[in-house]
């Protein structure tokens, strides 16, 4: 038999980006499960096309910057970028904005400042906050609503086609409404937090199956956890966060969301888990996740609560983007056996 | 000193030493106003009225105004001048000079000017000051039209609409619709949208600057032709 001379190291690890990137969309899959069963083939169909989308003007750029394009495209993060941004946007988006928003994000987020492990911000969302500052129409409007809500079967596959494709006029005024977050920020002042749970779009005291896809999404970061793909550091913080100041500062439902709604509805667990976690954006050290963390939390309420969109996971995770790297350079931890290291930022510093 | 050549300044003030692209100075009304071509326009006009005024002013009394109080002298020309220009364009473009607002009088604060006015013309004869104030804000109105036609078609779907602010009822009709159905692009109308522009703009310039570069240094040094004996054994 013949004996094969290998140099160490024998095991490989997990740990290549195309791996975890791979189990972060595997762990996408309960929630566009949900979704899908919730609010119908939209959500489907938006992911396919953001994916498609992610995958061929990653493969383009690279083209033009005489990148190897096949080997870039393996390490599966533009298809992370398409499957999160398919899942953040509204359902029955028309199809050029999931198009316009994902070219968007990998074009001028991530290539132009220099492909994947570059960008200082969040492609995604950058991308979702681009379509959701200039098309404001379609971006409130083409929310679906669950089938518990509508009390109808969900838009059978061809019609969801034809309105996220032809944009079908009044068809889809059938199958979309107000989000919960939207719905209770508008009417908490006219109306009492009893009167406003009442309307059908909160489905008795839950929120309109939104409570599902939170659920699900969190289930998906829960295995993220486990895996080791993620520390608890950054959903943990944001979680806590976004909980306090709605418990402290909105105790009073008669006049600000309530906490549940809060936390299992909107954006929230998507953003907590699989949003504000992107390794390249966010802060790297142990204590500036925590912060980083905890300031979406806060962002997100404050934004939610006095800003002038229902929802702000987007918003959020940019502006702490932002901060990310001043925090890392005030929380680097003493590393085993070496002096305390050096904080801060002093001029002449690289 | 040696006076550069009118050339040498036409040169400069439009591609090489472009206020805009280059020196990027006048940020703030450049990304504040270029919504469209009109409005870019309308500024890009002023800012020459006001550049090659106070080019030619600063020039004239170069030679007996002190170093220690040049700058405050500069300012007040620049002043009067933009003063000069806003009346003017109330009298004759009132619509335009009303959507152009405070940017008109913030004409004063453009770096642009007060640059010109104390790199050149304080050391040059009126003439080439003249044609440097010119040829710089030239170069400024181009690029300002440039990104205001790029935000009014991605923004719009349209080009050179509401032109008769600023040529009167003949161009009430210039406007030209690309796109019918167009859903504004909010992103292309707001200041977002024109760091972006621009930056695409600049990158542009460089790519252009850097064929040039590279084509001149081709011609440089051309390739020798015929065979040539190298060594390749070691001695």
């Amino acid at each position: 038999m013949a004996l094969l001379t290998l140099s160490s190291p024998h095991t490989r690890g997990t740990n290549r980006t195309s791996r975890i990137m791979a189990t972060v969309a595997l762990a996408t899959l309960p929630g566009l499960a949900v979704m899908t069963w919730l609010f119908g083939y939209g959500t489907l169909i938006n992911t396919a096309l953001a994916i498609v989308t992610a995958l061929l003007s990653e493969a383009i750029v690279l083209k033009m910057r005489r990148y190897p394009v096949s080997f870039f495209l393996k390490d599966n993060t533009a298809l992370v970028t398409g499957l999160l941004l398919g899942l953040a946007l509204p359902p029955l988006a028309p199809w050029w904005i999931t198009v316009f928003a994902t070219a968007f994000s990998i074009v001028f987020a991530k290539q132009i400042y220099g492909g994947i492990g570059n960008n200082p911000f969040n492609p995604a969302m950058v991308g979702y906050a681009l379509v959701l500052i200039s098309f404001p129409v379609q971006m409130t409007t083409n929310w679906a609503i669950s089938f518990q809500v509508s009390g109808q079967d969900v838009a059978s596959f061809s019609d969801t086609l034809s309105m996220i494709f032809a944009s079908a006029p009044g068809m889809a005024d059938a199958y979309t409404g107000a989000t919960p977050l939207d719905q209770y920020k508008h009417l908490i002042g006219q109306q009492t937090s009893e009167q406003v749970l009442q309307a059908s779009t909160f489905n008795g005291w839950l929120n309109g199956g939104w409570e599902w896809v939170n659920l699900a999404f969190l289930a998906g970061g829960l295995f993220l956890l486990a895996r080791k793909i993620i520390t608890w550091h950054i959903p943990i913080s944001m979680l806590v966060a976004l909980a306090v100041c709605s418990l402290v500062l909105g105790w009073d439902a008669d006049a600000y969301t309530p906490v549940t709604l809060h936390m299992l509805s909107g954006a929230t667990m998507l953003g907590a888990f699989f949003i504000a976690t992107d390794p390249v954006s966010a802060s790297t050290t142990p204590t500036g996740k925590i912060i980083y963390g905890a300031g979406i939390g806060i962002l997100v309420y404050l934004i939610r609560t006095w800003g002038a969109y229902p929802d702000a996971v987007a918003f959020a995770v940019l502006l702490m983007n932002f901060t990310a790297p001043f925090i890392d350079a005030y929380t680097q931890p003493r590393s085993y056996g070496h002096k305390k290291a050096k904080r801060g930022l002093k001029s002449g510093d690289q | 000193m040696a006076t550069k050549s009118y050339s040498d300044i036409s040169l400069d003030g439009l591609w090489k030493n472009n206020p805009a692209l280059v020196q990027l100075l006048g940020l703030c009304p450049l990304l504040a106003v270029t919504g469209s071509v009109v409005n870019a326009l309308g500024l890009g006009l002023a800012t020459l009225m006001v550049l090659v005024g106070s080019n030619a002013a600063v020039s004239l009394i170069r030679n007996h105004v002190s170093d220690a109080v040049r700058l405050p002298a500069f300012v007040m020309i620049i002043a009067s001048f933009v003063t000069v220009t806003e009346l003017t364009m109330q009298a004759f473009t009132y619509e335009l000079y009303e959507v152009l607002g405070i940017f008109i009088p913030l004409i004063v604060t453009n770096c642009a000017i007060l640059g010109r006015a104390d790199a050149f013309a304080c050391k040059n004869p009126i003439l080439p000051s003249v044609v440097d104030g010119v040829m710089m804000a030239i170069g400024f109105a181009v690029v300002l039209v440039m990104l205001g036609a790029l935000r009014e078609v991605t923004g719009q779907g349209v080009i050179f609409g509401n032109m008769d602010l600023l040529f009167g009822p003949v161009a009430a009709d210039w406007k030209i619709v690309l796109f019918n159905d167009y859903p504004d692009f909010l992103f292309a109308i707001l200041p977002p949208g024109a760091f972006v522009g621009m930056g695409l703009i600049i990158a542009f310039k460089n790519i252009i600057d850097d064929r040039l570069d590279k084509a001149a240094a081709a011609k440089a040094a051309p390739v020798e032709k015929g065979s040539k004996r190298v060594r390749v054994t070691v001695e």
